[in-house]
């Protein structure tokens, strides 16, 4: 570390005293464009990056542990606290692993479906208008931002009319969701999806053909297929390097069966390619809701799976019967005792594979929890792709990386 | 009278009641049918080492193999089998009861959508070797399961701390290592910002925020009564009292208190 004296210059950030002519910077913890606190020690030469080691911890709140010390329900409301651009979507992974490890995915009623299957396809949508609007002002269009963060606001005025909250949703259950939707919520929701296919086309004409966003993102953080699939790269930077694979289609779980949605595929690898991903998939998702729409109405109000043994009953039969109030004050104060076991339960996050994995030793806590959240790698791999490119064009590359630093670090 | 006895070796949260006559059920370990794709994979992975055991739980193969034996395994399922993907790896701790941790290879083929973990058990002292050059993704995941698992990892390339910093004594997600962290963690800043004859004079930090100091004029705990910032503790109990009353009732401009009378409830959301 330089002292201060008055005799040179003083940097923090930068060292000077290198035999080889190379620099090294320090890029973060604090770094606006930087998504989060990713430290990044970069050495350059010229403009040019030698060596890029990426350093992370600093968001670390030890959820894993957190875990290993409170019952399943009551961890469910950390998961927000991971991918806190789209909230619900963790909720639903751990919701999710702990039905399937519990034996009870498929006795979840089916309007509870609809209604999570509805929230994980806003939430897809909120967290990629999000990226749409922070990367593109990072690259440096401000008006995008903008515009995104309006779409979003709708988006996130649905989400606070269904549950109450904004970033952490909490919005699903082990075994079901708690509410059912608000009147007039499907009108309103009709309303967004119809405008939205017309909106995202606005922001295509301000940068699909734009010469500066074109020359910013064309060739740049290129991915290559066995690079992706070697770092465990899944989700849209996956499929831009022309592998096909969502786990919606391949590995399907809630309603997607059922559901017509295609996966846009290019084999470009760049960052433009990734840009035209996050772009058809907002309209898919646009399609997936006018589907789920009209699948609300056939199906009976029911919300919560009825497994006496593991999942409170509703809220009448509580304050009713004897029995079920029994049940709900032994699984509230001691907990669900899962069967002894382990799963690995992955799903579709609008980041890529976000998978539980959960280790049960029949007590009411997790024996072990691992979350293994798709930025982790996609930060990851920054130390393999940046060496080679330019200065200029880390901002881009992190931009696009689309990671969230709750999740890495978790 | 006596103490009651904690166990030290596992010093996460317990259940407060356990019927001792209760038999957790277990999730069934199903055989592998003939035919199908799971068992080319283990035919596959048996050329190459000992398999000790394997059985499909919840839709997914799980092999037992030796630890040393993770190379060849996982080699063969990769290239052989086209398991392309090292989705996750992590370990599980086991100290208490057996004495070492469960490492987990969670694999995944991207053509034919299946998934197989491998598991191997590692004492505490054992070293597995880094699958590295298989699967770059074990860069940062082998990290992570050494710092926060201790679990010691053979020809890594760089086997550095990744969420902790540097300087870490322990490792936070053993069993052993309480949640609200052991002695080094509590005192860390103290110790690194103003070295350790400073905890007395700083004291432990304070993780109820709901805790109130009466004599604590800094930080708002006086609410009521209300002296001078900072103001020595001889004043806390001489001050007079301060009534709490709320800006809307003074008039304060733009701001208003809701009336019941002049408001309107719609019948209808928006």
């Amino acid at each position: 570390m330089q002292q201060t004296n008055k005799l040179r210059p003083f940097f923090e950030n930068l060292e000077f005293e290198r035999e080889d002519n190379h620099m090294v910077i320090n890029f973060g913890p604090q770094h606006p464009s930087a998504h989060g606190q990713l430290r990044l020690i970069l050495e350059l030469d010229g403009e040019q990056i030698v060596r890029a080691v990426p350093d992370i911890g600093y968001l670390h709140r030890g959820m894993e542990k957190m875990a290993e010390n409170m019952i399943y329900n009551e961890f469910l409301p950390t998961t927000d606290r991971m991918d806190y651009i789209a909230a619900t979507s963790n909720n639903y992974g751990f919701a999710l692993a702990v039905e399937r490890l519990l034996g009870i995915e498929d006795k979840v009623p089916r309007r509870a479906k609809v209604i999570r299957t509805m929230l994980l396809e806003i939430n897809r949508i909120i967290s990629h208008l999000f990226w749409l609007a922070t990367h593109a002002l990072d690259v440096g269009a401000m008006s995008v931002f903008l515009y995104c963060f309006r779409e979003r606001e709708f988006a996130m005025d649905l989400m606070e009319d269904y549950c109450g909250a904004r970033l952490t949703h909490s919005a699903v259950r082990i075994g079901g969701v708690p509410l059912d939707l608000p009147d007039g919520w499907l009108g309103a929701l009709a309303k967004f999806v119809n405008e939205l296919p017309s909106n995202i086309k606005d922001y295509e004409d301000l940068l699909t053909e734009n010469r500066i966003w074109r020359m910013r993102l064309e060739g740049v953080g290129v991915i290559d297929a066995d690079l992706a699939r070697s770092w465990g790269c899944t989700g849209p930077i996956l499929r831009a390097t022309g592998i096909e694979y969502d786990i919606r289609k391949e590995e399907p779980y809630e309603l997607y069966e059922e559901l017509e949605f295609d996966i846009p595929v290019t084999d470009t690898g760049d960052s433009y390619g990734r840009y035209k991903l996050y772009m058809e998939e907002m309209r898919q998702s646009a399609r997936i809701l006018q589907q789920l729409i009209a699948m609300y109405d056939e199906t009976e109000p029911e919300l919560m799976a009825h497994v006496p043994q593991y999942i409170s009953a509703p809220k009448e039969d509580i304050m009713t019967q004897n029995y079920s109030l029994m049940q709900h004050f032994v699984l509230v104060t001691q907990g669900m005792r899962p069967p002894v076991g382990e799963v690995y339960v992955p799903t579709e996050s609008p980041k890529g594979e976000l998978g539980f994995y959960i280790n049960s030793q029949g007590e009411p806590y997790p024996y072990r929890l691992k979350v293994r959240a798709p930025s982790f790698w996609h930060c990851g791999i920054l130390q393999d792709i940046l060496p080679g490119t330019y200065i200029a064009d880390v901002v881009t590359i992190i931009g696009n990386t689309n990671i969230v630093f709750g999740e890495i670090d978790r | 009278m006596m103490r009651p006895y904690t166990p030290k070796d596992n010093v996460q949260a317990k259940a407060y009641y356990t019927d001792r006559f209760w038999v957790a059920p277990r999730i069934p370990e199903e055989p592998i049918p003939e035919d199908d794709l799971y068992a080319e994979d283990i035919a596959a992975v048996k050329k190459q080492c000992k398999i000790l055991n394997a059985y499909i739980q919840r839709g997914q193969l799980v092999i037992y193999i030796n630890p040393e034996d993770n190379i060849p395994a996982l080699k063969t399922l990769k290239e052989e089998r086209g398991y392309e993907m090292l989705s996750e790896m992590s370990g599980v701790d086991f100290l208490a009861e057996r004495g070492g941790f469960e490492v987990f290879y969670q694999i995944l083929n991207l053509g034919t959508a299946r998934r197989i973990r491998v598991k191997c058990f590692v004492d505490e002292n054992q070293a597995v070797e880094s699958v590295n050059p298989l699967y770059r993704s074990a860069d940062w995941a082998e990290r992570e399961m050494w710092d926060l698992m201790g679990v010691k990892v053979n020809n890594h390339p760089y086997l550095k701390r990744l969420i902790m910093p540097d300087d870490w004594e322990g490792h936070p997600l053993r069993k052993t290592y309480p949640l609200e962290g052991d002695e080094f963690a509590q005192w860390y800043e103290v110790d690194k910002i103003f070295g350790k004859e400073a905890r007395d004079i700083i004291g432990p930090e304070n993780r109820d925020p709901a805790r109130v100091d009466r004599y604590d004029t800094e930080r708002f705990a006086r609410l009521g009564h209300e002296v001078p910032r900072g103001a020595p503790a001889e004043m806390a109990d001489k001050a007079e009292e301060t009534p709490l009353s709320y800006q809307e009732e003074e008039g304060v401009f733009l701001i208003q208190k809701l009336s019941e009378e002049n408001s309107k409830v719609l019948d209808k959301r928006r």
